[in-house]
């Protein structure tokens, strides 16, 4: 590239493109933000403007840096280490997603009333985080990002990524599906809003049902690797754990995403939400953790703690965080306080990202002899995909209709 | 009244699943292990001459070594984009590598648009046209083979030994084969060329310690003989007897049942939460 002149120039050119979309894309989401304001002195609120619009301008680099040069001139990716962290990305937005189909699960097919309230902000928060970090990560991942339409035509069937690749494309609809009516509802179009609320029972069911699959396998995609993963995280019962850790997950990700929303924006909330919530969570966790003790000890595989130093580090993190919400969980003078809830949630989701990340990445440095650390610009997209969430979230969250059914007087049917 | 409806259409959607699983759309085919296409490399053999290395790079179309290093040096001393098999020399003998051309590969197994195949005639073979590029066959292979087109920005390649799938059509031998001064490498039929390794390998065990690619990962089209075990001479160690690919079909496999299970009782909630709400 350096030797043709031209090119160069073109390259700058994009560069500064890509960085001044972002920075002004970041310039109108704080401005909306803020009840379309600027702000009038130096404060906090004037900080974070500054951060974002520093966040998404080199966001706007990496992201153009990535596109006109490709993987190997921004990423520390190698033949030996393929993967990295925009396909942990993906592991990690999806379990963390994982709370949209399991309070949709609660709310229309148990038909749990508690819940109502929290439906509208988890299922937002569930269709953000799954497009940017399923979609929006892989478009950015793949090799020939501009081909990730292919599995709809090219079928392996035998593929588990085939099978992800589909989970994905039908639950992107049905998420659709279980949002529509939040913006239905914005725009005046009733009628429409009606006719697919009454579809929505049967397409709740193929999420959960969709879901149940892709969040398993998102796991066995790592089946194929006995001799690189290590022990601590390989086993065959890779689907079932996250499938099962996935659940937890949705559980602690629907009590930090209710509580940070209505706490944020002032809006009545119950207390007894979040701590039904996590008395979801306890028998799941201790589920989860029993397998996991008993599946390391069946496969003598605890030795490995001790045999490689980062991998025994990052394990024994990952359990501590996974376990640490028990003891408060279990003593019952704090697990009816919504507050221990939501200092119970916070591990869990940490546990469960460490867990994905352990899995996709650190796991497997040790076989592979590879030394991967993500380059700054994997960094700065993954941030900027995570914020560009959070921020369009925050914009629902003030122009949308999410608290509907928090608000007394409307009809509480979901 | 709904639920019935929608339990008819789950267990209609989940029989078509259970069908499409049963007759399959691509990514099935087997080679026959013993007609199939295959090589037998008698490391003892090889002189670590390189000629088929040099053989490999013209026929891929890269420019070819250059003479006074035919025979000496180390070369790359690795698989690359464009060094799809070269003699690793870090060894106390000379061994060849390149892809093994697995029974059931893990590669082709993985890629979920069937971009790499294994064709029934033996070779492991990509079809670069249909690859979207999301470098699983290259964290998939036991053996970490096949390699990435890292720096194209849009239409980035894996690269593999393909087993010169082309020559074999024409009759011919692959170019490696072909340019073998010592014999060190054969190609014929699996079933032959195993039967072959045996002989030699009972007929001179002073010679012959190790014969691999027979049983491990279900079996390979390229089988080496050799006096040392081959996990001393750079192969991984710890991979099991069983095919790769079998590890994730019987999760895949069942998927269809989980459908119509988890339909059910999705089906039966809604209707038993629909009841008792009207009661």
């Amino acid at each position: 590239m350096n030797s043709i002149p031209e090119i160069n120039w073109l390259l700058a050119l994009f560069r500064i493109f890509g960085v001044l979309v972002m920075m002004g894309a970041a310039v109108v989401a704080c401005w909306l933000l803020a009840g379309r304001q600027f702000p009038q002195r130096l404060s906090a609120a004037a900080g974070s403007w500054v951060l974002l619009i520093v966040l998404w301008g080199l966001g706007g680099y990496a992201l153009t840096s990535r596109y006109a040069l490709g993987l190997g001139a921004v990423t520390n990716l190698s033949d030996q280490f393929p993967w990295g962290l925009w396909k942990a990305l993906v592991l990690c937005g999806i379990a963390f997603a994982a709370g949209g189909f399991l309070t949709a699960c609660m709310v229309y097919i148990f038909r749990i009333k508690t819940f109502y309230p929290i439906l509208r902000p988890v299922v937002l928060a569930a269709y953000l985080g799954y497009i940017l970090s399923a979609s929006g990560a892989l478009l950015v991942d793949l090799g020939r990002w501009h081909q990730i339409w292919r599995p709809i035509f090219y079928w392996q069937h035998r593929s588990v990524l085939f099978e992800v690749s589909w989970c994905v494309m039908l639950y992107s609809g049905v998420l659709t599906v279980e949002f529509a009516p939040i913006l239905l509802d914005k725009l005046g179009w009733l009628k429409l809003s009606r006719f697919v609320h009454a579809i929505t029972v049967p397409f709740v069911i193929c999420g959960v049902v969709l879901s149940t699959l892709h969040q398993s396998s998102l796991g066995s995609l790592f089946l194929i690797v006995p001799n690189k993963l290590l022990p601590l995280w390989y086993t065959p019962l890779l689907p079932v754990l996250f499938f099962i850790s996935a659940i937890i997950s949705g559980f602690a990700m629907a009590i930090f995403v209710s509580a940070l929303t209505f706490w944020t924006f002032r809006q009545p909330l119950e207390p007894r939400v979040l701590t039904a919530l996590a008395k979801g969570m306890t028998p799941l966790l201790l589920v989860y953790l029993f397998l996991r003790i008993a599946d390391l000890t069946a496969r003598n595989a605890w030795t490995y703690v001790f045999q490689n130093p980062l991998q025994g580090v990052t394990f024994t993190i990952e359990m501590l965080l996974l376990t640490a919400p028990l003891f408060v969980m279990l003593r019952t003078q704090w697990s009816g306080r919504r507050r221990w809830a939501f200092a119970a949630a916070i591990p869990v989701i940490a546990g469960v990202i460490l867990n994905r990340l352990n899995v996709a990445w650190i796991g497997l440095l040790p076989a592979t002899g590879a030394n991967y650390f993500p380059s700054w610009i994997e960094i700065t997209v993954t941030l900027t995909l995570v914020s560009i969430g959070v921020v369009i979230f925050g914009l629902a969250a003030r122009y949308l209709p999410l608290f509907e059914h928090s608000n007394p007087g409307k009809h509480v049917t979901p | 009244m709904i639920s019935r409806r929608r339990f008819l259409q789950t267990s209609a959607t989940g029989a078509l699943m259970l069908a499409g699983a049963r007759c399959g759309v691509a990514g099935e085919t087997k080679a026959d292990p013993v007609t199939g296409a295959a090589v037998l490399v008698d490391l003892t053999r090889c002189i670590g001459c390189r000629a088929c290395e040099n053989a490999c790079r013209i026929r891929a179309g890269f420019p070819g070594l250059p003479s006074a290093t035919i025979g000496y040096g180390a070369g790359d001393g690795k698989l690359t984009f464009q060094t799809r098999t070269f003699v690793d020399k870090t060894h106390p003998t000379p061994v060849k590598r390149q892809c093994m051309h697995c029974l059931e590969p893990a590669c082709a197994s993985v890629c979920p648009v069937a971009a790499l195949e294994k064709t029934a005639a033996g070779p492991v073979v990509y079809h670069e046209n249909v690859c979207i590029g999301c470098r699983y066959c290259l964290l998939a292979c036991p053996f970490t083979v096949p390699k990435y087109e890292w720096d194209n920005a849009l239409t980035p390649r894996v690269a593999k030994c393909d087993f010169c799938a082309d020559r074999q059509t024409a009759g011919q031998s692959p170019a490696c084969v072909a340019a073998c001064p010592t014999g060190t490498l054969k190609f014929g039929r699996r079933g032959e060329l195993l039967q072959e390794a045996k002989a030699r390998l009972g007929s001179q065990p002073h010679r012959y310690t190790a014969l691999y690619g027979e049983e491990i990962v279900a079996g390979t089209s390229w089988i080496y003989l050799a006096d040392a075990p081959l996990e001393e001479l750079g192969f991984p160690k710890d991979l099991p007897k069983e095919s790769l690919p079998n590890l994730t079909w019987k999760v895949i496999s069942k998927l269809p049942f989980v459908v119509i299970g988890m339909g059910l009782l999705l089906g039966f909630v809604v209707r038993w939460r629909t009841r008792e709400q009207h009661s």
